[in-house]
């Protein structure tokens, strides 16, 4: 297990070498002037000239990369063009809100999609089965930005039940020690804090979550499926176990490898693809950060927040694939 | 055993986490219930708060409320007014400048103002080598006084400290709209001894003398400011708090409105504006911007280089259809390049009025009577001169149909659009101006002289070149009699009018919308944005 896991984060090495180039030369080859966006759009060329000089963007291309990744190398993930912030200062907030927003969406899919899943598979081919299937197809169809509109319209403006946006009353001030809203409130024992934070992330968590809800829905019900036809399910119901424990015991334990893996590949996308809620919900995470990044052609945001989220699917997609041995110890790494 | 290791470590988690609960303690004022807090909902987050680095809209809003102008523009007009500066004399031949400075302004650091600090300013902005010259680039300093300390162009030849109140201005040579840019955001008077600590962290932490002080910054959320308690106008600020939140989307800001999450927002969609109107709890502002969207031809290209042409298509562009359907009536039709509240506008010219007989005719007349192909250049990023490039070229291409021109649509990114129209790629192409200090020399010399030409970065990406234009422009910026200048550019604008460089589309207005109980909101034409006076209904 030991080595296998040394041989993975070895692995990452090639990896993010390889990732760093291949986004360096896309973010490059986008037409665009970050001198521009620095200066508005009412410089002068002289004044444009002087800037991409301070910038080193007068410099030929593999100049330029070579110059990063030797920054690189020595965890230094640049500055910002535009605010001359270093990236690695900046880029934990969001970061952190990201992934709060990420986790708290995988937990409501997971709880719902795992359920919605058994409720289908209980009762196979009954109306129960169709109409879970139902959500979940509307859940995969469901354009985001729509849902999170109309969640805003419902729940915040006509009945006033949710905030409309953003992770915590601006008016309640606080200084953060983690960046995650949730563990800080914790941290404080602040409960009227706790509530603010919950009441604010339900809603943007729901709209994030409803297509790994859905995904996750679909493969419970077919892995499920399969293995409750196997013939210790038929041994344990012949033997007089309650209903509820041969499904969420005995059958949902072999039945989550393949669930497990689309979680694992759903989160990742979760944390590098919530730009649409966090525009919508004002959540200010590192999608939109990379996403600003990109209009204000700010290169080494670009570049390094991307290799940061690269590098975060992979350490995920390595845990996941850990978990995996942990649920069914039949699976065994290291072992030729 | 396995299960009973589960359950263990799952225990102490628990105790783990409900030990620590609590132990850390919460920094901070609490929550404030009984402060005047106004939350402001805007579209994008600062990029840096120091005003002189920054180009930016969204940055000068939070930064016009932490420092002070010399002067300031006043209440609705580009008109300008003493701030710090008490009072003002030019020389003769308007290249001194004398200012007496008030003497009861303090930094919000402590930092008395005086003489000294204006000097410091200047020197910062305009000197390369000036050991705070740091941060960025400072490209409105450049931009207004034509360059830095050393370049041919530069403006401002000194600027010192007669005594401990008094400042002196030494210019190579007049410069018309002078005072209207020292009251530019871009100009704030920033704390010497915080920029001098340091140059870098003062963009995240600027100290000025304004109504407002920061107290915290959180990235792409909120910027909170607090009442100034010694700011040096007595009586003002009214608001103890003032959080400025960005939410990206157009309708969730207007939904956060309506929900009573932030108090005031800009940047509405045109279409809420109706729906804003009629709520009874809400209140709209409109304020006709300094601003123009316009079709510029490319007179250096076929078939653009006849001015037969380019008139005939200034008879072919239905603005206030435009206006009707596109800006959702929040617009005036441009006549002239630059709106009508600033000086030497001219009422007398006369519009190209929308006649798609004329238009015809007119092309006949210079040759293309059996039509003519042309792209067309839209742009695609909105803005409140242009809200959506891309359906208003639609609708032009539809009626130039009508008159025998296929008119091909293009559009590009908005950085690519910046790129290639600068280097006159273009033969057609949608564009527009948000004015910097209000003087008409900041739109007819910036966007129409041949000056600015230049490529690859042509402000005037008509390649308009006019030499009696241009004399007429030059002039006007040497001169300092207001009723002079205004005669020339009266004069100038019959002289565009006829050459038809452009069609000017429409002055947009800028909404904003409030809940009811604000009161003591003003718009400006600048899109400035001042807080100072605003307050709660009781």
């Amino acid at each position: 297990m030991l080595a296998y896991t040394a041989r993975r984060l070895l692995m990452l090495i090639p990896v993010l070498l390889g990732m760093s180039l291949i986004v360096f030369a896309v973010v490059h080859a986008i037409p665009g002037d970050p001198a521009k966006t620095i200066a508005g759009d009412k410089a002068t060329p002289e004044q444009l000239q002087e800037i991409r000089k301070n910038l080193g963007l007068d410099q030929p291309v593999y100049i330029q990369y070579f110059k990063y990744l030797q920054a690189l190398l020595q965890g230094d993930l640049g500055t910002s063009l535009v605010n001359k912030t270093k990236i690695s200062e900046e880029i934990g907030p969001f970061l952190a809100a990201t992934a709060e927003l990420s986790f708290v969406a995988i937990a409501i899919a997971l709880f719902f999609g795992i359920n919605l899943g058994i409720l289908s598979t209980w009762r196979q081919n009954s109306w129960l089965d169709y109409g879970s299937m139902f959500i979940a197809l509307i859940g995969v169809s469901i354009p985001i930005f729509w849902l999170g509109l109309m969640e805003q319209w419902l729940f915040a403006q006509e009945l006033g039940w949710f905030p409309s946006n953003g992770r915590l009353d601006p008016r309640m001030e606080y200084e953060p020690i983690t960046y995650f809203y949730i563990i800080d409130a914790l941290l404080f024992g602040d409960m009227a804090m706790l509530g603010d934070v919950l009441k604010h992330i339900l809603l943007p968590a729901i709209a994030l979550g409803t297509i790994p809800m859905a995904i996750i829905a679909r493969m419970t019900r077919s892995s499920m499926l399969e293995v409750m036809r196997s013939d210790y399910v038929r041994t344990a119901r012949a033997k007089g176990i309650s209903e509820f424990l041969v499904i969420y015991k005995h059958t949902l334990k072999n039945a989550m490898i393949p669930i497990l893996t689309v979680v694992g590949l759903q989160l990742g996308l979760l944390l590098g693809g919530a730009v649409l809620t966090e525009t919508i919900f004002s959540w200010p995470g590192v999608g939109r950060y990379i996403y600003d990044a990109i209009n204000s052609r700010d290169y080494p945001v670009i570049q390094s927040g991307i290799l940061v989220l690269a590098f975060i699917f992979v350490m995920i997609n390595l845990i996941v694939d850990l978990l995996y041995a942990w649920i069914d110890p039949r699976i065994q790494y290291g072992k030729e | 055993m396995k299960k009973r290791l589960w359950l263990v470590s799952l225990i102490a988690i628990f105790i783990f986490s409900s030990v620590l609960v609590g132990c850390v303690e919460k920094k901070s004022a609490g929550t404030g219930k009984n402060d005047k807090t106004l939350i402001y909902g805007r579209g994008e987050d600062a990029k840096l708060l120091d005003p002189s680095l920054v180009t930016d809209g969204e940055s000068t809003k939070v930064t016009d409320q932490i420092f002070d102008n010399l002067v300031e523009y006043a209440d609705g007009s580009t008109d300008v007014v003493p701030s710090l500066a008490e009072s003002w004399e030019a020389s003769e031949d308007a290249k001194v400048w004398t200012f007496k400075l008030r003497k009861d302004v303090k930094f919000h650091d402590g930092t008395p103002f005086n003489a000294e600090a204006v000097v410091f300013n200047f020197e910062r902005w305009a000197d390369k080598n000036h050991p705070q010259h740091k941060g960025g680039d400072f490209p409105y300093y450049a931009y207004m006084f034509g360059g830095y300390k050393g370049d041919p162009g530069h403006k401002i030849k000194s600027v010192t400290a007669v005594d401990e109140f008094t400042v002196k201005f030494e210019l190579t040579s007049p410069q018309a709209p002078f005072l209207q840019n020292l009251a530019m955001s871009a100009f704030g008077i920033a704390s010497p001894t915080a920029v001098k600590k340091d140059p870098i962290a003062f963009t995240r932490n600027p100290v000025g003398s304004g109504p407002f002080k920061l107290k915290e910054w959180k990235k792409n959320d909120t910027i909170t400011l607090v009442k100034n308690e010694n700011f040096w106008r007595k009586g003002e600020p009214k608001l103890d708090k003032v959080i400025f939140k960005v939410i990206p989307d157009n309708s969730a800001r207007f939904t956060a409105l309506k929900s009573g999450d932030v108090d005031i927002i800009d940047g509405l969609n045109p279409t809420d504006v109706a729906p804003a109107e009629k709520d009874s709890k809400l209140q709209v502002f409109k304020q006709v911007g300094m601003n123009v969207g316009y079709l510029a031809f490319n007179t250096e290209k076929k078939p653009f280089d006849n001015p037969k042409v380019r008139q005939a298509f200034n008879h072919a562009v239905n603005k206030e259809a435009l206006i009707k359907n596109f800006y959702s009536g929040l617009a005036k039709p441009a006549i002239n390049p630059m709106p009508e509240f600033m000086l030497g506008y001219n009422k007398n010219v006369k519009d190209y009025e929308f006649d798609l007989d004329k238009a015809k005719q007119l092309l006949a007349e210079a040759g293309y009577a059996d039509g003519l192909e042309v792209e067309f250049f839209a742009m695609t990023a909105p803005r409140p001169y242009m809200p959506d490039g891309k359906k208003i070229a639609e609708y032009i291409q539809a009626d130039l149909a009508k008159i025998g021109v296929k008119a091909k649509i293009v559009t590009h990114d908005w950085q690519i659009y910046l790129d290639k129209t600068g280097k006159g790629e273009h033969q057609m192409a949608l564009f527009g101006w948000n004015g910097d200090n209000g003087d008409p020399d900041n739109f007819l010399y910036v966007l129409l002289d041949k000056d600015n030409t230049r490529m690859p970065d042509a402000a005037n990406i008509a390649l308009y070149k006019n030499d009696e234009l241009h004399d007429l422009l030059i002039k006007a910026q040497e001169l300092s009699d207001e009723k002079q200048r205004a005669e020339l550019y009266m004069k100038a604008q019959e002289i565009i009018k006829r050459d038809a460089p452009w069609v000017p589309i429409a002055h947009a207005t800028v909404p904003y919308a409030a809940k009811k109980e604000v009161i003591g909101f003003k718009t400006h034409p600048t899109t400035e944005l001042s807080l100072e006076k605003v307050d709660f209904a009781q």
